[in-house]
């Protein structure tokens, strides 16, 4: 893990002064995409799929900017995504359906879960950090599984999306499509001016070499602390969008595995540039999506029987696809990018 | 005795059996350069860890500018003034020279809670970071990232950081160790500017620098001080020369 979080894309110094067309591009493609999606005839689909891509990319950037600028494994991010469902979910069931109340009280929900976590497992370093996290998110977890109020294990169905202002338009898929990507992009925005301030400088420079940093006069926990609150609020933000694209709440939200996933999207995409998250976050949904069809297309030289199987046990092949990125392009995606357009 | 700026009263660690600093008396006056030397393995990085609290004292006392800090952390100490350079170079090797110096603008100017607005291009940090650099030399290489410097710019850069806190006290571990021949008279060319204007404790085995700079000179033996005294009486005394000067160097 230590090898894991100090492996760092360029001087991050002197990245910041270049502009990248990237960012631009990525959020370029999710504007046009509806566009595209209306085209193509299986409008819902495409959209669905399209927001729950840029809902975990926007919890996978949140983590980002705590393990990629602040070298902190939080294994238990799922947390918050569960915190932002549950808030939507709970108050809706009790008649509280306006986002503008939701989604305060959501993001307060996840700052305050943040900051108890946080100066708690903050005090450990290493793999203790790393279990710490994952068993505040188990707790929670389990808190969840145990309301039976709230349907339990099973979960609960929204009624309807969330009201914004006493307006259904969230109904409507573009418009929760649209909400999604402002989200993302705001998200994005404060994520990137977040890590070129002082305080990000601090935060990064505290991931560089913690000891330096308290000899120069900064005392590491309350920067840390407040950039793992920050980070738990988006990660809170993308639950509430997650419950009202999924329109149902479930303990599922927040398991170990989701925590494990959101690390890896964000190693996949590539570490500490925000939008690797983004992209990695897109690389494992459509993976996880298409790999069968695409399995079944490219085994063409099989038998049925054969084909058939590979397409239905496509996560064998998922699962090691994943390991080849991580380990054959180094920085993940983003780095693979890099040193193409490096020659 | 001329008032002190740093006291140390009875300061000891132990590691298991080993006391590696024991029973520590000193005073350093404001405005001397205190030398501090003694064989490998006497003890004298870990008393700078102690005195820059880096490493918790398992008894006595420090007190700094009339203060007890011997129970604060590190940070709070470099607040008071108190700055301190590593025997093995610790910067941010990803961050550009300017930028390890302008990060300790930054901890002593303004909050840095602040979350709009780019760091890097904060005049104000970077022209006082940019004065540091000069002065120990290494201005023309700002933009470098700190990691592919070479070791004595590394070195120079450490003490660069240290200036920039602003300290009333500067504790350097071994500033010299493995900077060239150039490398190494600039260091102490900008060491002796300092002398007078801030208060420092160097950890040194260059012989000649550390009697050609000292002010007073502290001999550190097993954990031990031995003797503390001008250079040339430190030169002459027999106990020094038998337990140290006589078998490291030759005078
Ligand atoms: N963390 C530690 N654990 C155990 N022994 C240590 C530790 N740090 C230093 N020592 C021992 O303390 C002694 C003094 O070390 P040090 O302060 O580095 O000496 P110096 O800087 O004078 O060469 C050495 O014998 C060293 O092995
Ligand atoms: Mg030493």
């Amino acid at each position: 893990m230590a090898e894991l979080t100090q492996a760092r894309a360029p001087s991050m110094s002197s990245a910041v002064a270049r502009f990248d067309p990237l960012p631009v591009f990525i959020f370029a493609m999710f504007a046009a995409a509806p566009f595209l999606a209306s085209t193509s005839g299986a409008e819902g689909y495409v959209l669905s799929l399209l927001t729950r891509v840029m809902i975990f990319g926007l919890a996978a950037m949140s983590l980002d900017l705590i393990l990629g600028y602040g070298a902190l494994v939080s294994f238990g991010h799922a947390a918050f995504f569960g915190i932002g469902a549950y808030t939507v979910g709970i108050m809706a069931s009790h008649g509280v359906e306006d986002a503008l109340i939701q989604v305060p009280v959501a993001l307060a929900a996840s700052a305050f879960f943040a900051a108890v976590t946080g100066a708690i497992s903050l005090r450990t370093k290493g793999v203790y950090f790393i279990m710490i996290t994952l068993a505040f998110a188990q707790m929670l977890y389990f808190l969840a599984s145990s309301l039976a109020a709230y349907g339990g294990d099973d979960g609960l169905t929204l009624s309807t999306r969330s009201l914004v202002a006493g307006s259904d338009f969230l109904e409507n898929d573009f418009a929760l499509y649209g909400t999604t990507l402002a989200c993302l992009l705001g998200a994005y925005m404060l994520s990137r001016s977040i890590v070129k301030s002082r305080f990000g400088r601090v935060l990064r420079g505290t991931k560089e070499n913690t000891v330096r940093m308290e000899a120069i006069g900064f005392q590491p926990l309350p920067f840390q602390l407040t950039a793992y609150v920050i980070s738990g609020m988006m990660a809170g933000l993308a639950g509430c969008l997650l419950a009202n694209q999924a329109e149902f709440v479930s303990p599922a939200f927040m398991t170990w595995q989701r925590s494990g996933e959101l690390i890896f999207m964000v190693v996949l995409g590539g570490l500490g540039s925000l939008h690797g998250a983004i992209i990695g976050a897109a690389v494992f949904l459509l993976l996880e999506e298409f790999l069968p069809e695409i399995l079944h297309a490219a085994s063409f030289f099989l038998n049925d029987e054969l084909r058939s199987r590979l397409s239905e046990n496509w996560q064998m092949v998922f699962g090691p696809i994943l390991i080849l990125i991580v380990l054959f392009a180094r920085g993940g995606v983003l780095g693979f990018i890099r040193r193409g357009s490096h020659g | 005795m001329a008032d002190s700026l740093l006291e140390l009263r009875s300061l000891r660690k132990t590691y298991g059996a080993l006391f590696v600093t024991d029973n520590v008396d000193l005073s350093v006056r404001p405005g001397e350069l205190h030398a501090v030397i003694g064989p490998n393995g006497a003890g004298k990085t870990t008393l700078i860890h102690q005195i820059s609290g880096l490493v918790r004292s398992d008894s006595g006392q420090v007190l700094f500018d009339g203060e007890d800090i011997t129970h604060l952390p590190m940070h709070e100490r470099v607040r008071r003034g108190l700055a301190r350079s590593f025997q093995i170079t610790s910067i941010l090797p990803a961050f550009s020279a300017l930028e390890n110096v302008a990060l300790a603008v930054q901890a002593r100017s303004g909050s840095s809670f602040r979350f709009f607005g780019n760091a890097a291009r904060e005049e104000a940090l970077n022209d006082a970071a940019m004065e540091c650099l000069n002065v120990v030399g290494i201005g023309s290489r700002a933009r470098v990232p700190a990691g592919l410097l070479s070791h004595g710019e590394k070195r120079q850069l450490e003490l660069a950081i240290g200036l920039a806190t602003q300290p009333k006290l500067l504790l350097l571990d071994e500033p010299l160790a493995g900077t060239g021949h150039e490398e190494s008279l600039r260091v102490v060319e900008t060491l002796q500017s300092l002398k007078g204007r801030i208060t420092i404790v160097l950890i040194e085995h260059d012989m000649d620098a550390v009697f050609s700079l000292a002010d007073r000179v502290s001999v550190l033996v097993y954990g031990r001080v031995i003797a503390t005294d001008k250079p040339e009486r430190i030169r002459a005394n027999e106990e020094v020369r038998a337990a140290y000067l006589g078998e490291e160097e030759s005078l």
